[in-house]
């Protein structure tokens, strides 16, 4: 990332002896959020043509829309940098969001800090570093109800019932999970708080076909508790199958929008996306 | 031979000397420890903190000691301690918010902030010269063994007397209580959790709704308070002198290297992993050897390796033997 701050450029110095780089945060802590308006009559949560980037970057997305109804699966597929990620960040507030707007449950939130979206009832699961490795999985748990001032062990019972493997390693640090396991982990930390919508960045990224089949099984599960989850995939075809609607994003732009079986059908989605 | 005299010997000479120094380094290594496993840096001016923090107490023992009031054969800073510890993190968050959060906003590299941390130093180093001056000080009461070395020859009929100094036992005491009372609070309560998840991973942190802010404010209120402790024991058990507090920063940061940086239970291994080395090479061996050994064999020198005027070089030494062949320390931490 090129990056013109002289405070972010270590000059090549690596010495672990007397700097701990390991986990230190990228995502700007913005000071406050702007007020919160009353938007009625609009669906669940909406990205609404949606243009914007990181910084002072160039837009990557082009009055993009997203969005996922009550009790819906909202799946964001595309291309290699077709800017998945980039238009689940921005629903998210993790980029500057030129021009559109974002709303969840009737309101507006669009200057709202990732934080307080979090605290508003969006669940966010990030592509990488999702876990506190150091953690247990039991701590990690605890840590995704931070916000929570009542009692959460009824929610965490759930997420063991949703994920019995959790259960059984509920002791164990999470770095010491495998990849499938680790992505329990991280959904699981993500429903503690109790989400009013779930947000999945490729939740089978780099794990076994055997692992991804089984992580879709739970997302179906975690859904059918009535939780609204949007979710961007790399494996289009197996993301559609399970989707009520489906996103073809191009260089940053709707390209395509129909229910997930519409699309799988659609001659042209499927010639340029899902491989004939 | 006499073994038993030469237990004794040993016991006055080196363990327990080395159980109080090692016990002062690993709550100084804890300091560092914990600014470098959560605020990502090594901070150089973590001696001079050490420094400040036993400065206030000192200035507050002498006001009680003016005033009359005292511990009885306690030292009487053990009274001004917490006012130390409340001076120190006053001083320590008013750097905070003047200097480090600017470098935190701007999301500076961790060596940029290393090389903040020694200006700090030399700023704190100044303002504790300027305040208290540059010269030793001896601010120790009360009663000064609990049990010295002649009482114990009387009461043993040994030829060897093992004196222990109430500063000693104060040290191994306070310092025990202090690492149970960090690894409870890190471990077991929601605010240390929530600082070890953000060691762990800031972002994340973030959006689970842990407020950076105030995890490294409480960071440095548990930093100022381990270091004014360890300054004061320090200080107690020898004598508080600026320069002194800041030639500590090597042998400090060898035992949290040693144990392995961002780890506490790494911070106190080391801690007297140092000390023992330290007290056992500086240490004439001869009265030792001469116990040990038939008589009329014991040896003409002194049997000293080094003399205690190079005891840093001991310090160095372990600490470049560690970043050669276990440069993650004893205890993995999280230097590579």
């Amino acid at each position: 990332m090129s990056n013109s701050n002289p405070y972010q450029d270590d000059r090549g110095n690596k010495d672990r002896s007397i700097t701990n780089p390991g986990g230190q945060g990228t995502a700007e802590v913005r000071r406050k959020s702007g007020p919160v308006t009353a938007a009625p009559d609009t669906p669940f949560l909406i990205g609404e043509s949606m243009t914007g980037g990181y910084g002072k970057g160039p837009d990557i997305l082009h009055d993009c829309t997203i969005a996922v109804d009550r009790g819906e699966i909202a799946v964001i597929v595309g291309p290699n940098g077709a800017g998945k990620s980039t238009a689940m960040k921005a629903v998210f507030g993790m980029l500057d969001v030129r021009s559109g707007r974002v709303l969840l449950d009737g309101e507006d939130i669009t200057t709202l800090t990732p934080q307080d979206r979090v605290i508003k009832g969006m669940g966010f699961v990030p592509q990488t570093h999702n876990i506190f490795t150091s953690m247990t999985v039991e701590e990690n748990l605890e840590m995704g109800a931070f916000i929570r001032t009542d009692d959460f062990r009824d929610t965490m019972a759930q997420v063991y019932d949703l994920f019995p493997i959790l259960k059984e390693k509920r002791r164990q640090p999470a770095g010491e999970l495998s990849g499938g396991q680790r992505q329990q982990v991280a959904v699981g930390r993500a429903l503690m708080t109790r989400p009013k919508v779930l947000m999945l960045d490729e939740p089978t990224a780099g794990v076994s076909p055997i692992v991804m089949d089984e992580l879709f099984d739970r997302i179906i599960e975690v859904a059918r508790t009535g939780i609204p989850i949007l979710m961007v995939e790399q494996n289009a075809r197996q993301a559609l199958e399970i989707a009520d609607k489906g996103y073809v994003l191009v260089q940053g732009r709707n390209a395509f929008t129909d229910t997930g079986k519409a699309l799988m059908a659609d001659p042209e989605v499927r010639r340029s996306f899902l491989g004939g | 031979m006499d073994l038993l005299n030469a237990f004794i010997t040993l016991a006055n000479f080196v363990i327990i000397p080395a159980i109080a120094y090692g016990s002062q380094l690993a709550l100084g290594a804890l300091g560092v420890t914990l600014i470098y496993g959560i605020l990502r840096f090594s901070n150089f001016a973590h001696g001079d903190t050490m420094a400040f923090g036993t400065m206030v107490t000192i200035l507050i023992t002498w006001l009680f000691q003016a005033w009359g009031i005292s511990l009885g054969v306690l030292p009487t800073a053990l009274l001004a301690l917490p006012f130390g510890i409340a001076g120190c993190a006053a001083f320590v968050l008013l750097t905070d918010r003047a200097v480090y959060r600017f470098y935190r906003t701007q999301k500076a590299k961790p060596v940029i902030l290393v090389i903040v941390s020694m200006g700090v130093m030399f700023i704190m180093n100044g303002v504790v010269r300027f305040i208290i001056g540059p010269d030793d000080h001896n601010f120790s009461d009360g009663e000064r063994f609990i049990i010295s070395a002649r009482t114990f020859r009387e009461l043993t009929g040994l030829q060897e007397g093992l004196a222990i100094r109430t500063s000693t036992g104060i040290t191994v005491i306070t310092a025990v209580v202090v690492v149970a009372l960090l690894f409870w609070f890190l471990n077991k309560t929601r605010t240390g959790k929530s600082m070890r998840a953000y060691s762990d991973n800031e972002d994340l942190a973030l959006l689970s709704g842990i407020n950076p802010e105030r995890v490294v404010l409480v960071t440095w209120v548990i930093v100022a308070a381990l270091a004014t402790v360890a300054g004061t024991l320090y200080g107690l058990d020898k004598s508080f002198k600026a320069f002194t507090y800041f030639q500590l920063l090597l042998p400090i940061f060898a035992s949290a290297i040693v144990g392995g940086l961002g780890s506490p239970v790494g911070a106190i291994a080391g801690g007297f992993v140092i000390a023992f080395s330290e007290v056992t090479i500086t240490y004439a061996w001869k009265k030792v050897i001469v116990y040990v050994l038939p008589d009329g064999m014991g040896p003409d020198g002194l049997v000293q390796l080094l003399s205690t005027d190079y005891k840093f070089a001991v310090s160095f030494i372990i600490l470049l033997v560690v970043l050669l062949f276990r440069p993650t320390g004893l205890f993995k931490g999280k230097s590579v």
